[in-house]
């Protein structure tokens, strides 16, 4: 985790990032996005920057970033999959999916990243692909009309992916 | 800035030049069906054969108009998702489906190159194996009237030039050359356009209310945050035709004065925040955007906003509070954003959908526009048809069509568990999502407009329409629906906080066997209080997927409270106990200890148990010494 916690200390992005939205505080949205797109969550140290540098409390920042569910204050593994539980996908068996693959990278639906911090697995409302349901997105590659054997299989592939590269 | 008529002009010459116009979806289905490898694959397969292919073609400078044997183009989408990646060519109109990057070889050989058809490409209908040749012919798309989306799924979404040579903000420049805001309002109001978001509020009207308004300062802004699972419509028209959004946005802020707008975007919908930003740029490359528009002295700008997430933010005060900055709650109304809404100014929210149609009801005129649909409900309508039905897509009909014409004729029938067409296994239409309620079989001739589906519990609310066969439990329908708005409750008031709670815990007892008859006395009673005193359209709206199917699929209910049986075998708690037939030797045993007399069968014949009847006391089970129950 120190390479975490060393990136977050380095502020530089977050002033540019900063700098970009003018330091506007009804630009706090779309600040905290382009952060999290920088650091794929938002760490403490940082929000406290943010909120200082915009002259807002920390518990107004806090209570943007709690209630939009993109906002994340937890790191994220390596390999993130959202699978689609919207009405779609969930009536043509997303179900099933969910829970293979919460089964086999031993999560639930509070814990949703792997130990290794190798994977993040989430459910999302919709993904609008619902022609496709049910709909699996795996590090931004969308999978349609996905069984639960389709998934183990990709999650299988990374795995050899990341045996390989290690 | 050019003139509309000569960017037309000159779009048709170049056009005019190219031999064949290829089109490939793209978009996010047929992407993620692999539709940008059939695209690179086609372009390489044209320019090994020796013919000369375009994929950009520059119209605005007729001396760089020139010949081209092929013309590609990546659209929006089409529609027929299932099918994708869609490969159409023109000008001999044939559409092929679930085309593969390996077919493209063949393609350009024989339609190309020579132009027969590829009959293994067609698409062939599921149930009588038909192949059509072309959008003209598929029964999915010629029962369809399709206005809205029209050119979406056709037009290349990055040319302002083809949508201009469509006849694209033409309807604008009138609105800002030929009336006033005060004729624009009044021609809306006569059109009888309605909000296509959900709430059915007349949108000439809901101008008129910003307009009158006395402030430097207006707002015009766009709500696409499409978050109702299983509705697509606003993503795709994003995706396919952003100009059209633009110019609704345009029209609209002429009628009611303001100088800059938003787009709010769902973060989910990657591709049409992206294809919008760029088509707002390109729109302000050519002066329709920006300052003295049209050579007026009216300015208009538009910015882009992602979402992060929050389905609450679809309602109108909470989105304008998002925008803000802030966490997105709802605000009581009055007073309404038309007088006090974004940053306080007045400010009119439109759906993407509606503004879509706001160029087309202009280019029409109200009395043409109101010759389609009901009397009521004007014009046409766009639904995302999902679930357990053949044809799956999107698809736009006049309001007044019925569910059988949708279900039957443009979706193809039914599918049953099997994934086989048979239209026997209909059960439900769930309309209007986590906001709406179920239609049944006797609501298959009901004309469907704003008005028909509220008087039976339903909305039209953003147009989901998932089809359900009869392996789906309704119980479990409700509860998925509960378990989604009571997610999204953003907690501000509490009956929405707190009921939705509440009625989600009862619906998880129902579904766990340890509901009672008061169970569902209760979770009615739950349900209106939410529906009458919640704060915002989330609140009011959320009871409904629950009310309705108390009101239709009551025995449901009533078999998981009273038999603790689920009728679908959904519900893992309350799916019955069984006999294996192969295990069972007809001792009897089990026949004699049943205490409910559930169990009956003849000497050494397999016995079996009558779910109705079973209290699940476990006796028989503890009793088999064959272990064939369980």
């Amino acid at each position: 985790m120190s390479s975490d916690y060393s990136a977050a200390h380095s502020f530089n992005k977050v002033m540019e990032i900063l700098d970009r939205f003018d330091r506007s505080e009804t630009k706090i949205i779309p600040i905290l996005q382009a952060v999290q797109e920088e650091y794929r969550y938002l760490p403490q140290e940082v929000l406290t920057f943010i909120a200082t540098s915009l002259g807002v409390s920390p518990a107004r920042l806090y209570g943007v970033a709690t209630f939009y569910s993109h906002f994340s204050l937890e790191p994220k593994g390596k390999h993130i999959l959202k699978m689609c539980d919207g009405t779609a996908c969930h009536v043509r068996g997303s179900s099933a999916v969910i829970d293979a693959i919460r089964e086999r990278l031993h999560l639930t639906a509070k814990k949703i990243t792997t130990d290794d911090m190798m994977y993040t697995f989430e459910t999302v409302s919709c993904l609008g692909a619902c022609g496709l349901a049910p709909v699996l997105v795996v590090d931004d590659e969308v999978y349609g009309q996905v069984k639960p054997e389709q998934a183990l299989a990709i999650i299988d592939k990374i795995d050899a992916e990341e045996k390989g590269n290690a | 800035m050019p003139k509309l008529e000569q960017i037309r002009e000159n779009y048709n010459a170049a056009r005019a030049l190219c031999e064949k116009r290829i089109v490939v979806c793209a978009g996010t289905g047929c992407i993620a069906n692999g539709s940008m490898k059939v695209f690179d694959a086609l372009k390489n397969a044209i320019a090994l054969s020796g013919l000369e292919v375009t994929v950009s073609l520059k119209s605005d400078d007729p001396k760089e108009h020139k010949h081209h044997d092929v013309y590609m183009v990546g659209s929006g989408c089409q529609g027929f998702c299932q099918v994708g990646p869609l490969v159409t060519i023109e000008p001999n109109g044939i559409m092929y489906g679930h085309v593969k990057p390996e077919d493209a070889e063949e393609i350009v050989a024989k339609s190309i190159v020579k132009d027969e058809v590829i009959e293994r490409l067609l698409y062939h209908d599921p149930a009588t194996g038909t192949a059509y040749k072309g959008v003209g012919e598929i029964p999915f798309y010629t029962k369809q009237q399709r206005t809205g989306l029209k050119d979406c799924g056709n037009v290349d979404p990055e040319n302002i030039s083809e949508y201009i040579a469509h006849g694209g903000y033409f309807a604008a420049r009138d609105a800002y050359s030929r009336y006033s805001a005060e004729e624009l309002c009044k021609i809306y109001q006569e059109s009888g356009l309605r909000g296509r978001g959900g709430g059915g509020f007349s949108t000439g009207l809901k101008w008129n209310f910003a307009r009158v308004e006395d402030n430097a300062k207006k707002y015009v802004v766009c709500n696409g945050d499409e978050g109702d699972p299983g509705a697509f419509m606003d993503r795709s028209i994003l995706e396919g035709n952003p100009h059209s959004v633009i110019e609704g946005m345009l029209i609209a802020a002429r009628a009611i004065g303001a100088d800059e707008g938003y787009v709010y975007v769902r973060m989910e919908y990657p591709l049409a925040c992206s294809r919008i930003r760029e088509a707002i740029q390109t729109a302000e490359a050519y002066g329709i955007l920006g300052d003295h528009i049209f050579g007026t002295d009216f300015s208009f700008r538009i910015n882009v906003m992602e979402g992060a997430g929050a389905f609450v933010c679809g309602e109108e005060t909470a989105l304008l509070a998002s925008i803000e900055g802030k966490r997105g709650m709802p605000n009581p109304k009055p007073p309404f954003p038309a007088q006090k809404g974004l940053f306080g100014k007045p400010t009119v929210i439109n759906n993407v959908e509606t503004l879509a149609l706001v160029p087309i009801v202009l280019q029409q005129g109200a009395e043409n526009y109101r010759k389609v649909g009901t009397a009521k409900s004007p014009g046409t309508k766009t639904f995302a048809l999902t679930g357990h039905v053949a044809n799956t897509g999107l698809i736009e009909v006049p309001f007044g069509t019925t569910i059988r014409e949708i279900v039957f004729e443009i979706g193809g029938g039914v599918l049953d568990k099997d994934g086989k067409i048979n239209n026997d296994a209909f059960k439900a239409v769930q309309i209007g999502g986590p906001s709406g309620g179920c239609l049944t079989r006797e609501h298959l001739d009901l004309p469907l407009d704003f008005d028909s589906l509220g008087s039976i519990g339903a909305m039209v609310g953003s147009g989901g329409m998932v089809v359900m066969n009869d392996s789906t439990c309704m119980v479990e329908t409700a509860r998925y629906f509960m378990t989604f708005t009571q997610h999204e409750s953003c907690g501000k008031c509490v009956p929405c906080r707190e009921g939705t709670r509440q009625m989600l815990e009862m619906l998880e007892d129902i579904t766990n066997g340890e509901g009672t008859e008061e169970t569902l006395e209760l979770l009615a009673e739950a349900g209106e209080a939410v529906k009458l005193t919640s704060l915002c359209g989330l609140g009011k709206s959320a009871p409904s997927p629950v009310l309705s199917t108390l009101r239709y699929f009551r025995e449901e209910y009533e078999a998981h409270v009273k038999a603790k049986y689920c009728p679908t075998k959904t519900c893992k708690a309350l799916s019955p106990i069984a006999i294996d037939p192969a295990l069972c030797r007809g001792c009897t045993l089990c026949k004699r200890v049943c205490p409910v007399g559930a169990i009956s069968g003849e000497v050494k014949q397999a016995h079996v148990i009558d779910p109705m009847l079973c209290i699940k006391c476990g006796a028989c089970i503890t009793t088999c010494k064959f272990k064939a129950i369980s």
